[in-house]
């Protein structure tokens, strides 16, 4: 289509390149190699699609801005991510800069798939570089790469690489120093049939929506190719003009039976074909009747086990464990060691500043919300520890292939899974693994349910509740388990049973799509599973962080002002929580959460809890005047003792067993943790689904405890 | 035969499936096109969703997609 003229030397200041390639090629092993720590991570606006930009430089030392943009099979988008990098490819973005020059990674091992976005993306005409990684695996399986027959073919520079072990890294540098780089010589026919229909719509597109004429080409192709593409916010709509255009072939071809997407993708699929088929030699002899064979035989050996029907599920099951308990468990220790170190500083700044509502505010308020920031880390660092491990040798995949029959009972996929299991341990960590599925309404409806699978904060609330239910010092083990269970079990039926009714609702849609990729197993690299760990983390402190440290001080404030009065020798000390914003809030909703058998004061610890819910615990140890002491088990017993014994203005006992048990039902369904919140604001780009998960969830938590108290009463407990 | 009725380990030739909808748009993009060799190579251990072979990769897709995807009928003796 274009002559192959030199491109107009890169702009002076720094130049666009983007970095584009299906998912599972290496494209993120790339882009750390070639931005190394220079990177910053984003939200597309109005998006949930992570925005990943980096600074790299080419083999002269001259600064280039590398956007590496989602993911992608095809420009004909499925999916949000997918949409993105058409939309920045196709310059439709007024929040990012249209690449100036486009790097293509192709695995080669399986070059023929991945030549299909290459052939797409060479349309755009503007200068691209190929680059084909995991050149030694295709080695491995006996293929030989003709690279140098490509890049004649394309007419652009053809790189091979291995990204993982840093080769191909300077060519590939030293390609990107290039000032002249070529245009493609992208020749391919566009099916007869079709012609005509492209060249009206790509002169609509020049002539009503303002494209270049190659833009508009391409994008004419992409609307046949896929009439109704996924769109997002900040993409820029068809013009009426084209759309009636469109609109009118599409008429006309289904009434003479015009397949347009078939017969354009299998152009496209010709001409690729003829394409890997001259620059890939299979082995001149082998046992394998094609190459590719070669590369799977390994995975399938594997797969026979991992998908096994026995064996299978007791591998899913081992690895499950012990990322749950690495999450659960291990966790703990460098958690308290955070807290002793927040404990320690605490002391010492403490000691540095004059008593008075200044240092309680930099102790309690600042320094403990640092502390409830810092100390989800360790959970999350984890379990992206594990995802890391799980996505680069190949097996999330598979975990999602093998429950996927499981998961889509309820409407979600497979790949649902290891975010819920997570949130066993804690909701944070979990909702972020949720961006590990594709499909942004089962994203949406798995983080909008994962805060009802009963969290590690929930069990300090379960076990006082339970112990002071049982009228013996010793809970028996039977009650005690069994109890347990019965609030995991309704926490997750409640989960199922809301995800299922969310995808029937609010979030229906096309039937979700649940074509994946199998990609070969691989050993993982350790370093950008480390580099994954580092910047989940990083995101969390600095986008959720903030969140949770702002809403942490404005609960500090809550409980602590106004101050109480001073009262005169001998009289009753006023309780200062009691009369505090939060005590007062307590009082206030007590209407409200009385029909639950609640009082003001359980409103109150109801209220601190969205700290965290064990707070739960030392709220009602202040309201009831605790003894605290260093014997952490006395402590319990003592708190125990005093929520038995507390009573009613009418002298009735406050927390009988239904009023225990209503409580505990209140906390398994209830919303009631802002770092929660805050992660959810950050992984859904805004605040209205974290509200409306606040509602939702405390709804149901209110209508289930009015219905046990109010039933319970009636039944005479 | 559909895809979803094809054995483990056999393999045969695509012939059509419908044009219209996201699920088939993607799986033409994904190189299963009229023509184009499918191997089945196994199934989930819940039956659902299957993993095939398809231009020298894997590919797992749910039977309610498969069972669309019409092959084209192989002489008896092919192996």
């Amino acid at each position: 289509m274009s002559a192959p003229s030199p491109a107009p030397a890169a702009p002076r200041s720094a130049p666009v390149y983007a970095l584009v390639g299906n998912p599972n090629c290496g494209k993120s092993t790339l882009f750390n190699a070639l931005t190394g720590l220079k990177q910053k991570v984003g939200n597309y606006p109005g998006v949930t699609v992570e925005r990943k930009v980096g600074t790299a430089y080419t083999q002269h030392g001259q600064p280039l801005t590398l956007i590496d943009l989602p993911g992608a099979y095809s420009l004909a988008a499925r999916s949000p991510d997918e949409a993105v990098t058409r939309d920045v490819l196709l310059g439709r973005r007024a929040d990012t800069p249209t690449p100036d020059r486009i790097i293509c990674i192709a695995d080669a091992t399986n070059l023929e798939r991945n030549l299909y976005l290459v052939h797409q993306i060479l349309d755009l005409g503007r200068p691209v570089i190929l680059v084909l990684n995991m050149m030694d695996l295709a080695a491995q399986a006996g293929l030989t790469v003709r690279a140098d027959h490509l890049s004649r073919e394309l007419g652009i520079p053809v790189i091979p690489c291995e990204a993982a072990h840093g080769k191909g890294l300077i060519e590939l540098k030293l390609a990107l120093s290039r000032p002249d780089l070529p245009l493609p010589r992208h020749a391919w026919d566009i099916p007869a049939a079709l012609a005509p229909a492209v060249s009206e719509l790509q002169a609509s597109l020049s002539a009503q929506d303002g494209k270049a004429p190659l833009v508009a080409r391409a994008e004419a192709l992409l609307l046949l190719t896929d009439p109704d593409p996924v769109r997002v916010a900040g993409s820029t709509p068809l013009s009426a003009a084209t759309a009636r255009i469109l609109e009118s072939w599409k008429q006309r071809w289904s009434s003479d039976g015009t397949d347009c997407s078939g017969t354009l993708v299998a152009a496209r699929y010709d001409a690729i074909g003829r394409l890997a088929r001259e620059t890939i030699v299979p082995p001149a002899t082998g046992a394998h009747p094609t190459a590719a064979d070669a590369t799977l035989a390994l995975s399938d050996r594997i797969d026979a086990v991992a998908t096994h029907p026995v064996w299978g599920w007791v591998i899913f099951a081992s690895i499950m464990a012990t990322m749950f308990l690495g999450i659960f468990t291990l966790a703990g220790i460098p958690m308290g060691w955070i807290e002793s170190l927040m404990g320690w500083l605490g002391d010492h700044v403490s000691a540095l500043l004059p008593p008075g509502d200044f240092h309680d505010l930099v102790i309690d308020g600042a320094l403990a919300g640092i502390g409830g920031v810092i100390i989800f880390l360790p959970q999350i660092l984890i379990l992206f520890f594990f995802i890391g491990l799980l996505e680069s040798t190949g097996y999330m995949a598979r975990a999602a292939f093998i429950m996927d029959r499981v998961m889509s009972r309820v409407g979600l996929n497979g790949k649902s899974f290891i975010p819920l299991l997570s949130s066993y341990a804690c909701a944070i960590p979990g909702i972020m693994a949720a961006r590990t599925i594709e499909e942004p309404k089962d994203r949406l409806a798995t983080i909008l349910v994962a805060p009802f699978m009963s969290c590690s904060a929930r069990l300090p609330v379960y076990l006082l509740l339970i112990a002071a239910l049982v009228s013996s010092n010793e809970v028996p083990l039977g009650t005690q388990v069994g109890l347990m269970l019965l609030m995991y079990f309704l926490g997750t039926a409640g989960a199922f049973a809301f995800a299922w009714l969310f995808k029937k609702t609010l979030l229906r849609g096309a039937p979700p799509l649940m074509i994946m990729e199998l990609p070969p197993y691989r050993l993982p690299r350790l370093r950008d599973v480390a580099w994954q760990m580092w910047e989940r983390g990083a995101v969390f402190v600095k986008r959720a962080g903030t969140v949770i440290l702002a809403l942490s001080i404005v609960l500090w404030f809550l409980a602590n002002f106004p101050k109480p009065p001073a009262v005169a020798e001998g009289e009753p000390p006023v309780d200062a929580l009691a009369h505090s914003f939060a005590g007062r809030a307590g009082h206030a909703i007590e209407p409200l959460i009385a029909p639950l058998g609640f009082d003001w004061r359980i409103g109150i610890g109801l209220i601190q809890s969205f700290a965290a819910r064990e707070v739960f615990n030392s709220s009602m140890g202040v309201i009831f005047a605790v003894e605290e002491s260093d014997d952490e088990a006395a402590t319990q017993a003592h708190l125990r003792d005093a929520l038995r014994t507390a009573v009613r203005p009418d002298g009735t006992p406050l927390f009988t067993p239904l009023v225990c048990l209503s409580l505990m039902v209140f906390y398994v369904f209830a919303m009631q943790c802002i770092s929660t919140i805050a992660v959810v604001k950050r992984e859904t780009a805004g605040w209205k689904w974290p509200l409306f998960q606040l509602a939702y969830m405390t709804g149901t938590a209110w209508l289930a405890c009015f219905i046990l108290y109010q039933v319970g009463r009636a039944l005479g407990f | 035969m559909n895809l979803a009725q094809l054995p483990v380990g056999a393999s045969a030739a695509i012939q059509a499936y419908p044009q219209a909808g996201p699920a088939f748009t993607r799986l033409r993009e994904m190189g299963m096109l009229p023509g184009t060799r499918v191997t089945l190579v196994r199934v989930a251990p819940l039956g659902d969703p299957i993993e095939i072979q398809v231009r020298g990769y894997r590919l797992s897709l749910r039977k309610s997609e498969a069972s669309q995807v019409e092959l084209a009928p192989e002489p008896p003796a092919a192996t």
